[in-house]
């Protein structure tokens, strides 16, 4: 079987009527993901017996048919801990770290009888827009696996684009969710700073991460935040606002909204068929009835200094944890102390990790704070104006997730500059802790171009509606890769 | 501005004793260039007037909220263990802070 002809209501419905149990379903789900594992390489570890036994126990227990999510297979990015599952963050320096606990969003899955099939392939810590920064393994992208699948969660995108789950969580510090949903043709959301408890998220950059779902559909993805959402006490940065219901209000309608379109994500570097994309989607929310206007984020160009700044400061901050004493890597023949700090750092973090923690060491260093911290701080409240500004008169943005479709596997990984450009139109949305999705809205030579939409601080509300009736509109979702097929 | 000169080796090398890494001499030279490179870019910000604008470190709409200060135990300490490199009796051994072959007299 696949998910490609089925969502999640429909399979809630066969669950319910017996038709299905949870432990059938799990079986098939682990055979595809198993068989596509060797073309795709999305998982890093797959949980056949935990699944088995979680999906054993829901039948025995009987399908609640009020719970949507009840024996469902999910998948589960590897920077996210799952108690007595193995998790990585692709790292060699976690290789054999198992968790005492499970983060809060792993919990609330859990309490709703989702079933944890695996954890997904990503970026070493979650750093990188390709997943080739993995220790482990590098993924392919389902529509042509000489691609890279985006990242840094490109397992959880690329497992569920070739339809081996129907969702599977990410994480999104600057378009780690958005952008591997770009590249892989599939719907990922990356909901407002606040909206989803960190607990249990191995930290990469503490003010921006966020937790999000990855799925097919849009209501899918609606449905799935519902679960995840809410406040939690061992999060303070978790909002205690109320929780609305996000499949409600998919009504296909934008009659009426505004939408605003930025110059400056039209610019230089994006490539034409997804310009093209783009001014097709607003004409196509022209033809539901709202209006789209240019309008400009003047600070845009500053974002990738001002994310990479931050990010890397606040990465080298968190990353002190990790130093061979308690958990994770310890190198050996160490003749002090001190060598066992360096050299497991310097043997257990890749490249990319390394460079990170370096940009970050010196932007928070003696006599270069001001220049650098501060001054990114700075102007992360200028590009937070700009959005204000254009929010006070419309109701969502648009524009490209990524410049490019999916660029070739090894094609960038020697240019980390060139590799921090691509995500010049996600991090924006971190920055200002608003939330955004990425859906399907075309083609470049047989590749997915994703639509960015963009929305205010909590307002998922309007991220779902208006991405629900683009989709209704269009049949983008409806195309599928050619591997994950059985057709 | 103070950070217009290129970083060079011993720049890197100063910060990666702060960050607690090191680099074989063929890697040092690669990261220095690489980091050369980015750091440029960072400049950039100098060209963004941000006098008189506050600084924003955070973007979440939550302040400080207080508990009742209770202890628990989770009696968790054989399962943290479990993930340490080394341990015995209970504690997490490591080496000596002073080099041990220097330490023998």
């Amino acid at each position: 079987m696949n998910y490609f002809d089925t969502d999640l209501t429909t399979l809630h419905d066969k669950l319910v009527n017996k038709e299905l149990t949870a432990e059938q379903l799990t079986r098939e789900t682990l055979a595809k993901i198993k068989a596509d594992n060797e073309a795709i390489n999305a998982y890093i570890t797959i949980d056949e017996e935990g699944a088995l036994k979680a999906a054993k126990a829901i039948d025995e227990k009987g399908i609640d048919a009020d719970n949507l999510w009840a024996g469902i297979p999910v998948a589960v990015k590897d920077n996210i801990v799952t108690k007595g599952l193995r998790t990585t963050a692709a790292s060699k320096m976690l290789e054999n770290f198992n968790p005492i606990y499970d983060a809060t969003v792993i919990e609330k899955l859990r309490a709703n009888d989702v079933i944890v099939i695996g954890k997904t392939n990503l970026d070493e810590f979650a750093m990188g827009g390709s997943t080739e920064n993995s220790y482990f393994k590098t993924t392919h992208n389902p529509w042509n696996v000489n691609k890279v699948p985006g990242g840094s969660s490109g397992g959880s995108a690329a497992t569920v684009s070739a339809g081996g789950v129907l969702a599977a969580l990410g994480t999104d510090t600057g378009g780690s969710i958005r952008q591997p949903a770009s590249f892989t043709g599939v719907v990922g959301v990356k909901p407002t700073y606040g909206r989803v408890s960190r607990w249990g998220i191995i930290a990469f950059g503490s003010s921006l991460d966020q937790v999000g779902p990855f799925t097919r559909s849009v209501k899918d993805n609606a449905a799935l935040l519902n679960l995840i959402a809410g406040h939690d006490e061992h999060d303070m940065t978790s909002s205690d606002k109320a929780v609305p219901d996000f499949t409600a209000g998919l009504d296909g309608s934008v009659k009426g909204m505004r939408v605003a379109l930025p110059k400056e994500y039209l610019g230089e570097g994006v490539d034409e068929n997804v310009k093209k994309a783009v001014l097709d989607a607003a004409n196509t929310f022209k033809e539901l009835g709202a209006t789209v206007d240019e309008v400009s984020l003047p600070h845009s160009k500053y974002g990738i200094a001002a994310y990479y700044i931050i990010s890397s400061s606040e990465a080298s901050s968190n990353l002190q944890r990790f130093d061979g004493i308690r958990y994770g890597f310890r190198a050996q023949d160490v003749k002090n102390l001190e060598d066992v700090y360096v050299r497991s750092r310097s043997e257990g973090f890749g490249d990319e990790v390394k460079r990170r923690i370096m940009l970050g060491t010196y932007s928070l260093s003696a006599g270069y704070y001001d220049a650098y911290f501060r001054k990114a701080a700075e102007v992360r409240t200028l590009m937070i104006n700009d959005f204000k500004k254009v929010f006070e008169d419309h109701d969502f943005i648009i524009g490209p997730t990524a410049p490019t479709p999916a660029f070739g596997i090894g094609e960038e990984s020697s240019d980390p500059k060139k590799m921090y450009m691509n995500d010049v139109l996600t991090v924006p949305v971190n920055m200002a802790g608003l939330p955004g999705m990425s859906l399907p809205a075309g083609f470049s030579n047989g590749l997915p171009v994703g639509l960015q939409i963009i929305a205010k601080p909590f307002d998922e509300q309007t991220l779902y509606k208006a991405g629900y009736a683009f989709e209704q509109a269009t049949d983008f979702h409806k195309q599928t890769p050619e591997i994950g097929g059985d057709k | 501005m103070a950070n217009e000169e290129k970083i060079d080796k011993a720049q890197v090398e100063h910060v990666a004793s702060l960050a607690k890494l090191q680099f074989e001499d063929a890697d040092l030279g690669k990261f220095t260039t690489q980091l050369g490179d980015i750091m440029e870019l960072f400049n950039t910000l100098s060209e963004v007037d941000t006098s008189n604008v506050a600084p924003t470190f955070s973007v979440t709409d939550q302040f400080n909220t207080m508990r009742e200060d209770v202890a628990v135990n989770s009696h968790q300490k054989e399962a943290l263990l479990k993930n340490a490199p080394d341990t015995e009796e209970g504690f997490i051994r490591v080496p000596a802070i002073i080099d041990e072959s220097e330490g023998a007299n």
